[in-house]
């Protein structure tokens, strides 16, 4: 069987680079090494093509090339990249040079991807992207909007890399800015460059990393070393796939940023921090450490400057507290996760009682472009209290779901409406939580807003890790507002009372006010005892629990009152203040609706009207998920 | 089940120092799908911490079960993306179908039902993991389908082992 594998024929262990130059000479080799008219096919392996079954696809263009048998001397190759973003239209196909962008590919489409475009350079114009718009095809990446107004940096080389394969980055470029550093750079420029950047924390609270940095040396400098750092990478917001995504798309990149600080830091051992249900990150991020250590860019004597780091992998075992920085290290020690009080900072004293720099995957991912392209051209990204880029995992009513990256400041319309491609349907958004369960909401009215780190607080919400969940006019305030707060609570991890208790007490309310019960008063409490909690928890997890509640009060008040006031649930989601019944004009008798109820509480025969007896009805509302011609309705 | 067997293939992984101990317990985890008294025993012994902190540290992590969990492992993904196209009404409908609620197994051992957070397909709302396996766009239909499928894999199984 020909060779259908994109890697070059370079041996990775006859390698073990000894020099900035040996790395720049590998690069070349490997360049000059792969042939740049050699056809590519690119099928996405991220998580959500994979649940399309995008393996199905790579399989099926394998054995359709073996079959064709293509002159080994075109014969292309198949790259399995991850998520490269566009994850509603995936499976995606790419296939270079042409750059020819294919979507929804399923495994039957691989025949004549191969006889159409690989053998006759012809297009397959049903597998290309069609502008909702202009009903116009798309053929390649670059010229789809979705794609087009993005800036991609720290996403660069996701969905043109193999992951798993250690020259793919090289060639790309990858751990140039380690050798730059190791090199010609003194630990303290790095710390400055890093400084210079403007680089704020990508976990949620926006820390300057340069800051976290320099109070870590001056720790230091009073307690001596060991330091160290650690790579945040619990990603526990529930609406969030970013810090996955450069896990498993680009281990490198996190990879290399944590060497570079370690080299800042004076640092010999480092961690990363991994959520549990992340296995695939947690592979690609092991093969990654293996191959750095066999070319000599991990481990001991690293490019034979005589600098050694060294990290682990901790897997985490499903506690979204854990994401908080004390409690992460003493999960690391091997304990349930805790927070403790921060008297004293985890800078100065961190894991294992050490000074510990922690830092997010995403943060970490950007330290290798600012160290190779100057914090001059990162600071000319973005605003200027909030440098740079930053990833968003835009879902929910949006048609286009995916991964998205901008620079800092622009307008929240900007990606919702134009990258989004807006609410299915057209009608306008209605509100768009970022933050997660620690964040608010900006409504419609607001859509304007610069998305970076001040303007999104100034508006009552923040920026978070980079969640962006859009909601329409059929999402409840209510509703999300319980649902958050039900995540909290759960994931509480007791320590301190107001959170413990304050925040079942908000559910408790939102529940009753979910049942048409409470009293504008009422409302007012809840902002209270918010304020209570947000000045007595001893975490972040507490204090910013009641946000996205206060959130929607001040910019949903209404639909609160119509709550309790009214017992009406403007949206149709609050299941005491609804009832379903079948629009008889649009009900076609079909009985897809009764054969599904759990309750058998829908009559009508075949052909004719069903009717729903509302009396027996449990509002589960499964009639209304099986009605293909929206007959169900909610009043 | 591995009652008194030996987890020494596990042990050996690690040195014998505490913090060790979160990893042991996920190996034995994902190794028999719970955590047996006779096997939190033997990992407290090897990280050398009382047996309190080990069932301390196995009941604050979610990932970890002191009960043998069923056949099939059914995760309904609860993120927010998928909490807005109903995932709750998968839950409850599959609460409803196999009589159990969500963090329970059925007594038949066949089948565990829990939830969890955003699995990072969000652009395939409602999304549930039926044992590694992504399913999409979920609905009650498709469950039923599901479900079947899982039925007569199940009685297959039982008659090859009644032929045995
Ligand atoms: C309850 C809670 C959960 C958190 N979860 C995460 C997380 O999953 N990932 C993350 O990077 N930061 C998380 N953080 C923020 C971290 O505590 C910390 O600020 C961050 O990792 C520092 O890195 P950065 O400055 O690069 O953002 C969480 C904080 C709290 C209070
Ligand atoms: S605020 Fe909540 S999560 Fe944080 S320490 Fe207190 S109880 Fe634990
Ligand atoms: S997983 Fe393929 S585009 Fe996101
Ligand atoms: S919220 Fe369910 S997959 Fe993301």
């Amino acid at each position: 069987m020909p060779d259908l594998n994109t890697a070059t024929a370079i041996d990775l262990n006859q390698w073990h680079l000894k020099s900035e130059q040996d790395l720049i000479e590998l690069q070349k080799r490997i360049i000059e090494s792969t042939d740049p008219n050699r056809p590519e096919i690119v099928v996405c392996h991220g998580t959500g093509c994979l649940a399309n079954a995008s393996d199905k696809v790579s399989e099926a263009l394998k054995a359709g090339l073996a079959k064709a048998g293509i002159n080994a001397k075109v014969m292309p190759g198949i790259k399995k990249t991850g998520c490269q973003g566009f994850c509603s239209r995936g499976p995606l196909v790419l296939i270079r040079p042409q750059g020819l962008f294919y979507q929804q590919v399923k495994a039957r489409d691989a025949d004549e991807i191969i006889e159409k475009t690989l053998m006759r350079g012809e297009i397959v114009k049903r597998l290309l992207y069609k502008d909702p718009k202009t009903k116009k095809a798309i053929a390649t990446e670059q010229e789809i909007p979705f794609y087009k107004l993005q800036k991609r940096v720290v996403l660069k080389n996701i969905g043109k890399i193999d992951p798993t394969d250690i020259l793919d980055t090289i060639s790309s470029g990858g751990y140039q800015a380690l050798a730059k550093a190791l090199t010609s750079m003194t630990p303290e420029q790095v710390v400055a460059e890093v400084e210079k950047s403007g680089l704020r924390g990508r976990g949620g609270a926006g820390f300057p990393a340069g800051r976290k940095w320099r109070s870590a040396l001056t720790a230091i400098k009073k307690k001596g070393r060991p330091v160290y750092v650690v790579v945040n990478g619990d990603e526990g917001d529930p609406g969030a796939f970013m810090d996955r995504t450069i896990m498993e798309g680009d281990p490198h990149s996190v990879l290399e940023g944590l060497i570079i600080g370690a080299y800042a830091l004076g640092a010999q051992n480092g961690y990363l921090y991994v959520r549990a249900e992340y296995p695939l990150a947690i592979k690609h991020l092991e093969k990654a450490m293996e191959q750095a250590r066999c070319l000599g860019l991990l481990g001991e004597n690293i490019l034979n400057t005589g600098f050694s780091f060294d990290a682990r992998i901790n897997r985490g075992a499903g506690a979204f507290v854990c994401g908080e920085s004390t409690a992460l290290f003493t999960s690391i020690e091997g304990k349930p996760g805790n927070p403790r009080p921060k008297y004293v900072r985890s800078v100065e004293e961190g894991l294992w009682g050490r000074p510990t720099v922690l830092n997010n995957v995403e943060t970490w991912a950007n330290v290798p472009l600012i160290i190779r392209k100057g914090a001059n051209w990162y600071s000319g990204l973005g605003v200027s209290n909030s440098t740079g880029t930053k990833v968003f995992s835009l879902v929910g009513k949006v048609n286009n779901v995916g991964l998205v990256e901008v620079p800092m400041g622009v307008p929240v319309s900007r990606i919702v409406e134009e990258i989004g491609g807006g609410v299915p349907g057209g009608a306008p958004f209605k509100a768009v939580q970022t933050g997660g369960p620690s964040g608010g909401c900006i409504p419609y009215s607001l859509k304007e807003t610069p998305v970076d780190f001040d303007s999104l607080t100034k508006a009552g919400s923040m920026m978070g890790s980079g969640a962006m969940i859009v909601m329409d006019d059929s999402d409840c305030v209510v509703d999300v507002g319980r649902y958050f707060l039900r995540f909290l609570e759960e994931e509480s991890c007791g320590k301190c009372l107001p959170c413990r208790l304050g925040l079942s007490r908000m559910r408790e309310v939102l529940d009753r006010f979910s049942q048409g019960k409470g009293s504008e008063k009422e409302i007012d409490d809840l902002i209270n005892l918010s304020q209570a909690i947000v000045d007595g928890a001893l975490c972040a997890l507490g204090s910013s629990a009641p946000n996205p509640v206060l959130t929607t009060i001040r910019y949903f008040k209404d639909e609160y009152l119509a709550h309790v006031q009214d017992q009406k649930c403007p949206a149709g989601v609050c299941k005491d203040l609804i009832t379903y019944r079948i629009d008889e004009e649009k009900c076609t008798g079909c009985t897809a609706c009764s054969k599904q109820c759990p309750s058998n509480c829908i009559s009508g025969e075949k052909k004719k009207i069903h009717v729903i007896d509302a009396s027996s009805c449990i509002k589960c509302g499964i009639c209304k998920e099986s009605c293909k011609f929206g007959a169900v309705l909610t009043v | 089940m591995h009652q008194g067997e030996l987890l020494d293939d596990i042990l050996d992984q690690y040195p014998e120092k505490p913090e060790y101990l979160i990893f042991l317990l996920q190996d034995i985890q994902s190794k028999y799908g719970y955590i047996s008294q006779d096997s939190m025993g033997q990992a407290c012994e090897h990280a050398g911490v009382p047996l309190t902190q080990g069932y301390s540290v196995a009941t604050f992590y979610q990932s970890f079960r002191l009960d043998p969990s069923g056949e099939h492992d059914i995760r309904v993904c609860m993120g927010t993306a998928c909490h807005l196209k109903g995932a709750q009404r998968i839950v409850d409908d599959l609460s409803r179908k196999l009589n159990i609620k969500s963090g329970e197994t059925t007594q038949d051992l066949r089948y565990t039902l829990s939830t969890v957070n955003c699995v990072g397909a969000c652009a395939l709302a409602p999304v549930i993991v039926v044992d590694e396996e992504y399913k999409s766009g979920m609905t009650a239909k498709k469950m039923d389908k599901q479900l079947k499928i899982m039925e007569n894999e199940l009685t297959e199984d039982t008659k090859e082992q009644g032929n045995a």
